[in-house]
């Protein structure tokens, strides 16, 4: 595989990946596949009616890391993808995806990743997804991911999904079910500044006995961006489901941000918390006496609060 | 080593009048002491030490360390002066972690410097370095995780307000250990202790009684004690409510 200094970099910022990593791995470059291997307890295999592949963990299969970044280089490119992502009985795996579009042109870049995840019972999955945008021109960076998770009885999900930077729009829509003992934790970070606008839809439904569901939400709007957050827990049976949104606002920014809690079986404990507010003046003040400068001090708080 | 010079302090309030807090102080504090500020509620001892942050500016007089005049600097370049001020009720940080915190305030502090630090201040590191200086830590804990960055730092003057506000009476004496061993046998150093704990004042060496925003006595902790004493007592009193006390017994 290879890459150019700007691919190189991308790769480093959102999967962490150096070079060619072990394993099973699947990169795609400006629209098409330019890496794919699997492992004996992962296998990857492309898609035929549409782009996009199906990821395959065996039953039982444990401890392994896969890597399935995204990167667009090429400016104009529309890029729609749909993966799907098996998690077998049992099985134990951690996968690291995100996208990352460098774009310095006056051209639109987009990539629209509909993922849908399906995890058989007892299996657990660590999800990692980060999204970058960098580049200097007038064209957007523009990521729409589609998320779908189903979980089975007893499995269970943690998703982190990350915003780094540089991403003009976004429009995320997750929607999540659960079964019997299963859990789900989402975690949601996300950072807009300049004029972009960003916007997150979960739904998730707790349909099986002793399930439980978290969304758990920090964002930092800067300057004049915009931000949406719109969570929903539907508690169905004998279940819990707590949703947390945190947001500093900076700037001229703009935050919605709406939790809603649905029982439809009046065993369902859902709860939620939400704030909104800016960068206390005592915090600040606080580490300036430490010795940061004001500028460091905002800085150090606003990676704090993301990380 | 720190000289206030004729240091006054005006507050506004909502109704467009002018008060002052703080009312012509001269003093200066001498390297390779420790000193004790106490005296009612409302004195002005934490504005006084708001003002020597930089967090509070002087409506009048100079602020002086060693004989440079920091009256126009931040509280960043009187922090890098070497200054720092221990909250007394230090804000939280959701996100930011206890080791992150002490390495803002000493970078590039060593693993065993970091773990000695919080065992000085009665944390267990291996319970405390990874938390977060956020809401699920008791105000205890905030006070010595503040106290930790405090000792971390070896600045040259280290204000305390009121360090053992919430601490319990083991953390307390280890507490006053620790300063002891840091701070008062230290030649190059000035510690300033906003406190009304007598075991705190005895081990000052000089101990300063602020009312209505003026330094109204200093002495030594045994000259100072008996005036005060009666107050604290009698403040004490009224906050356990006396006579329900008295009621049920």
């Amino acid at each position: 595989m290879k890459l150019d200094e700007i691919q190189s970099n991308l790769l480093k910022t959102i999967a962490d990946l150096e070079g060619t990593p072990e394993g099973a791995v699947n990169i795609r470059i400006d629209g098409s596949p330019v890496l794919r291997h699997s492992s004996p307890g992962i296998e990857i295999t492309p898609k035929t009616d549409k782009p996009g592949f199906d990821l395959t963990v065996a039953p039982g299969s444990r401890g392994e890391t896969v890597h399935v970044p995204v990167i667009l280089t090429k400016a104009g490119l529309k890029d729609l993808v749909y993966n799907s992502f098996i998690i077998g009985e049992n099985a134990d795996v951690t996968i690291i995806a995100g996208c990352g579009i460098h774009n310095s042109s006056h051209m639109n870049s987009q990539h629209d990743g509909i993922h849908e995840f399906i995890l058989h019972p007892n299996s657990k999955l660590r999800y990692v997804e980060k999204h970058y945008g960098e580049g200097r021109g007038k064209g957007k960076k523009i990521l729409n991911p589609t998320t779908m998770v189903h979980v089975a009885e007893g499995a269970s999900i943690e998703m982190e999904m990350v915003q780094i930077a540089g991403v003009d729009d976004t429009v995320r829509n997750t929607t999540v079910h659960i079964g019997s003992k299963g859990h789900v934790k989402m975690i949601e970070r996300l950072l807009t500044h300049g004029s972009q606008h960003a916007e997150s839809n979960v739904e998730m439904y707790i349909d099986g006995v002793s399930g439980s569901g978290q969304v758990l939400s920090r964002s930092v709007a800067k300057e004049n961006s915009e931000q949406i957050f719109r969570a929903a827990l539907i508690g169905r049976s004998d279940c819990t489901g707590h949703v947390e949104c945190d947001s500093i606002i900076m700037g001229d920014s703009k935050i919605k941000s709406i939790p809603q809690l649905v029982a439809e079986d009046a065993r369902a404990v859902l709860t939620h918390e939400a704030a909104i507010g800016k960068i206390a003046g005592e915090q600040l003040i606080k580490l300036m006496s430490l010795g940061l400068t004001e500028q460091q001090a905002v800085d150090t708080i606003i990676e704090g609060f993301l990380r | 080593m720190l000289k206030l010079n004729d240091i006054s302090m005006v507050v506004g309030n909502d109704q467009g009048e002018n008060r002052e807090i703080i009312r012509g102080i001269n003093f200066e504090f001498e390297a390779g002491k420790v000193y004790g500020i106490t005296g009612p509620n409302g004195g002005g001892k934490t504005s006084l030490a708001k003002l020597i942050m930089g967090i509070y500016m002087p409506s009048q007089g100079r602020i002086y360390l060693q004989d440079k005049d920091i009256t126009p600097l931040s509280i960043s370049e009187r922090a890098q002066l070497g200054i720092i001020y221990a909250f007394q009720q230090p804000p939280r940080f959701k996100g930011l972690t206890v080791k992150d915190l002490i390495n803002i305030a000493r970078p590039g502090i060593d693993n065993l410097h970091l773990r000695m630090t919080l065992r000085d201040v009665g944390l267990c590191p291996e319970d405390y370095l990874d938390r977060d200086v956020g809401p699920g830590l008791s105000g205890g804990e905030m006070k010595r995780i503040e106290m930790a960055q405090t000792l971390a730092r070896e600045a040259v003057v280290s204000i305390m307000d009121e360090p053992e506000a919430g601490v319990d009476l083991w953390t307390i004496q280890k507490l006053i250990a620790v300063i002891v061993g840091r701070y008062k046998k230290n030649p190059r150093l000035t510690t300033i202790i906003i406190t009304h704990n007598e075991n705190m004042l005895h081990i000052c060496d000089e101990v300063l009684v602020m009312e209505s925003g003026m330094l109204v006595h200093r002495g030594t902790p045994e000259e100072i004690w008996p005036h005060i004493k009666d107050e604290i007592e009698c403040k004490m009193k009224e906050q356990c409510s006396g006579d329900v006390a008295y009621e049920i017994r």
